[in-house]
């Protein structure tokens, strides 16, 4: 007989790794689950088309690199290189607030243009957005929330720990989010 | 294995058990042990008695609807002392009664069969089953506890406010969902319903991620997929079912609290309300609500069944002394289930103008799940054929499982079928339909299973003669209530009315009506036998002197009677079999534990198979 338990578990996954991968079938779920909702919204009487404001492709380009720096952090945390790391892992949080911040900004540029998002003379189109937009925003503050714990731990930390597992878990959760927006641009830009 | 190995071994297990909750060396206080809980089996105990509880409050409800339906022109005055302003002159008003059937219905699907079938049994069995300490995250274990309990408070809470809890009926169907106005249930009660049901959905993720990540990630060595016990197969299943469904409800109630409180349009439209006017909403559609509603609604009877028809695989094999039946074929069929449960929700919405070509789809995709179904009943009628029968409690409730799931599972044939639903669609005869199929069904699921693993859960017996005089009661009883709602339903009786007895059509069935409410009180008050037994048997049960009562094959009954958090003291297992290894080779019973050709080593039998061994006369 032997013990088998996670220090044992070669070749699969870590449970907390695992835990993400099936988590983050279900956010795509709830988004599916919306974007459907659009999709079937649509063709409803008085849907209203309008372009997504100019912002939101800039928003697209600081998630898009934001992933990269995350995926650079690791990187060099792999390497042991903790200044180069924590710095990474400091824009990695500023892009994504950032991020947040501009995906806000869209919203008064909709607001600027007459679109109402919510309240009596709001339409269900500007609405969808808002809301799937606002929800792919908790994700991102979330991911933001779990970079600044990283953070954190890699300056208070006095023993040097190089348990990477963590870091992973946040950096494919940043991933994540990064191509559910890529998603969600697309979709919008083109339904 | 040398000394060295020995400590290594020794080492590693305390290692591992230090990564989720420390087998028996740490001290917990009462609350880190018996409410802030992160040990599988304590969180599994949680969400059976918090079920429990639930059920006593639904089936309260559903005695007293059902005292309304029985005797639609009675007074009963003892009943404004009970209840209050809820039964004026001793007559349940009508708000009360659609108070009571919609909070019937959401805690019995969702607090009961969800929560304490799915919750008890998979946090309780999956570890043990598979040869884990705990589960993969034991905070997020204890997290969906706790979600799932503030969410019972807050449903609870409902019935406290002025304007009632909400009464639009368990599916939540907008614009009485949507609208504040529409009912006194629909301002406050409806906000409470929607917290308490996001919190629920909450709980359920964070159960559902943990469960699936523990049965793929943390089985010992040995056990692949394919030797685990089917009663896991069944919760880890639903909760597959459950991560990929309940999000989109999520998705759906998001939309409704927008609607409710935030002027948008999804749902409502520009509608007009008498003593209203017309709504300022534009272009809203109720059945956006539905589509994402049943799209969880329908996978959901699959997560309330899926454990049940696991459990009921279990006992109905140990208890039988036979192998299952096709095994792969039972662990197949579920995964039909699973894929089929996906993509058929519209045949809840047969009757909403629904385009007859895509009907017509939607009646083909549910009609090809009667034929996974139909494996299993075939599997478990030619797993108990022939079998060495040992008719414990929890043996009755399977095959007493198998007879309502045939009963209701034939009845699905004529509702899945879009032109027979369209005459008897919310009447009487789905009720029957589902209450049988789903509801009774899942109910023995439960108590077979509780019934079963109570020892291994309290280190006790319960009761046998109270567990026979509970089942006979129990099954007669729900064949006597639900029976004769299918008639009803096929003469048109509609669902949900509040008194019927004003349709000339409809007062032929006021005495059968009053049969079918008498049959509820009596089944009703039979339920408090199996609570007598439970909570008596918890404290004053017959002690468990071995650990393996039933001769068990599967892990859990290796552990030790008393099991500590980590589940096993030393090391974990290795498994070297499938789990129904019964009357095989002159043995009545091998458990996983034991390698194929070592069957008679007596280094591998437990106490039980070396005083069987010794009975026969054998050297041991």
């Amino acid at each position: 007989m032997t013990t088998v338990g996670i220090s044992e578990n070669k070749g699969r996954l870590h449970p907390h790794k695992f835990l993400l991968w099936v988590g983050m079938a279900s956010i795509v779920m709830m988004f599916a689950g919306l974007t459907s909702a659009y999709v079937v919204k649509r063709t409803f009487s008085n849907w209203m088309e309008f372009g997504l404001p100019s912002v939101f492709w800039i928003s697209t380009v600081v998630i898009l690199v934001s992933s990269l720096t995350m995926h650079l952090a690791l990187k060099n945390f792999k390497a042991h290189e903790r200044k180069k790391y924590k710095t990474l892992i400091t824009v990695t949080a500023v892009l994504g607030l950032l991020f947040a911040i501009l995906q806000l900004y869209g919203f008064t540029q909709l607001h600027e243009r007459g679109i109402q998002i919510f309240g009596i003379g709001s339409n269900a189109s500007a609405s969808f957005l808002g809301i799937i937009v606002g929800l792919h925003a908790l994700h991102v503050i979330g991911g933001i929330i779990a970079l600044l714990i990283i953070f954190f731990r890699a300056y208070g930390t006095k023993v040097k720990r190089y348990d990477k597992t963590p870091i992973e878990i946040v950096a494919i959760y940043w991933h994540f989010v990064d191509i559910l927006w890529i998603y969600l641009f697309l979709f919008f830009s083109f339904t | 294995m040398n000394n060295e190995a020995v400590i290594q071994a020794g080492a590693a297990a305390l290692h591992v058990a230090g990564d989720h909750g420390e087998a028996h060396h740490h001290k917990q206080s009462f609350i880190t042990k018996y409410i802030f809980s992160q040990d599988h089996k304590t969180i599994g105990k949680q969400f059976l008695i918090t079920g429990i509880i639930w059920a006593i409050i639904g089936g309260l409800m559903s005695v007293l609807f059902r005292l309304q339906l029985g005797y639609p022109d009675s007074s009963f005055p003892w009943l404004e002392t009970v209840i209050g302003h809820w039964a004026k002159d001793g007559r349940i008003t009508p708000e009360a009664y659609y108070s009571l059937t919609t909070i019937h219905g959401t805690v019995m699907i969702f607090f009961v069969l969800t929560g304490g079938l799915s919750g008890t049994f998979a946090n309780f069995l999956i570890p043990l089953q598979i040869g884990a300490r705990d589960m993969a995250s034991p905070l997020m274990n204890m997290l969906s506890y706790w979600f799932f309990f503030t969410a019972s408070v807050i449903m609870l809470c409902s019935f406290f406010v002025e304007t009632g809890p909400f009464a639009g009926g368990w599916t939540a169907y907008p614009p009485l969902s949507a609208l504040g106005d529409a009912s006194p249930g629909s301002k406050t009660g409806m906000d409470l319903w929607l917290a308490s049901l996001i919190l629920f959905v909450v709980s359920q993720l964070l159960a559902g991620l943990n469960y699936i990540s523990t049965v793929l990630n943390m089985r010992t060595k040995g056990m692949s997929m394919m030797r685990m016990p089917l009663s896991t197969w069944g919760v880890f299943l639903q909760a597959v079912l459950g991560v990929l469904s309940f999000p989109v409800l999520f998705s759906g109630f998001i939309l409704l609290i927008f609607d409710r409180h935030f002027g948008t349009s999804f749902y409502l439209s520009d509608i007009y309300i008498q003593g209203v006017g017309a709504l300022s909403h534009e272009g809203g559609n109720a059945i956006l609500y539905q589509h994402l509603f049943w799209f969880l609604g329908h996978p959901e009877v699959y997560i309330v069944i899926l454990p049940a028809m696991g459990i009921v695989s279990e006992v109905m094999s140990t208890s039988g002394r036979k192998p299952i039946f096709g095994y792969s074929a039972m662990v197949m069929s579920m995964f039909a289930i699973v894929i089929l449960a996906f993509l058929v929700w519209a045949h809840h919405m047969f009757v909403t103008g629904l385009n007859p070509f895509l009907g017509s789809i939607f009646v083909l995709l549910t009609l090809l799940i009667a034929v996974p179904s139909a494996i299993k009943v075939f599997n478990w009628l030619t797993t108990l054929w022939r079998g060495n029968l040992r008719f414990t409690p929890g043996m009755l409730f399977a095959i007493g499982f198998v007879s309502v799931f045939i009963s209701g599972g034939l009845t699905g044939i004529y509702t899945g079928n879009s032109a027979i639903d369209i005459h008897i669609h919310d009447t009487y005869f789905i009720i029957a339909h589902f209450h049988l199929v789903m509801g009774v069904a899942a109910f023995f699921g439960m108590f077979c299973g509780v019934y079963h693993w109570f020892p291994k859960m309290f280190g006790r017996h319960m009761n046998n003669t109270l567990g026979y005089v509970h089942f006979w009661i129990t099954l007669v009883g729900a064949y006597l209530i639900f029976w004769p709602m299918h008639y009803e339903g096929l003469a048109g009786m509609p669902r949900r009315y509040y008194d019927y007895s004003g349709w000339e059509s409809f007062k032929q069935f006021v005495e059968l009506n009053r049969f079918i409410s008498v049959c509820v009180i009596i089944t009703f008050a039979a339920q408090f036998l199996f609570l007598f037994n439970f909570f008596h048997s918890i404290f004053k049960g017959r002690k468990l002197t071995v650990k393996n009562p039933w001769k068990s094959t599967a892990l859990e009954w290796t552990t030790p009677i008393n099991v500590g958090h980590g589940n096993w003291p030393g090391e974990i297992p290795e498994v070297h079999r499938w789990p129904y290894d019964y009357s095989k080779d002159g043995h009545d019973f091998i458990p996983q534990t034991v390698p194929v050709g070592e069957e008679d080593n007596p280094a591998y039998m437990d106490e039980e198979m070396i005083e069987e061994a010794k009975l026969k006369g054998e050297q041991v």
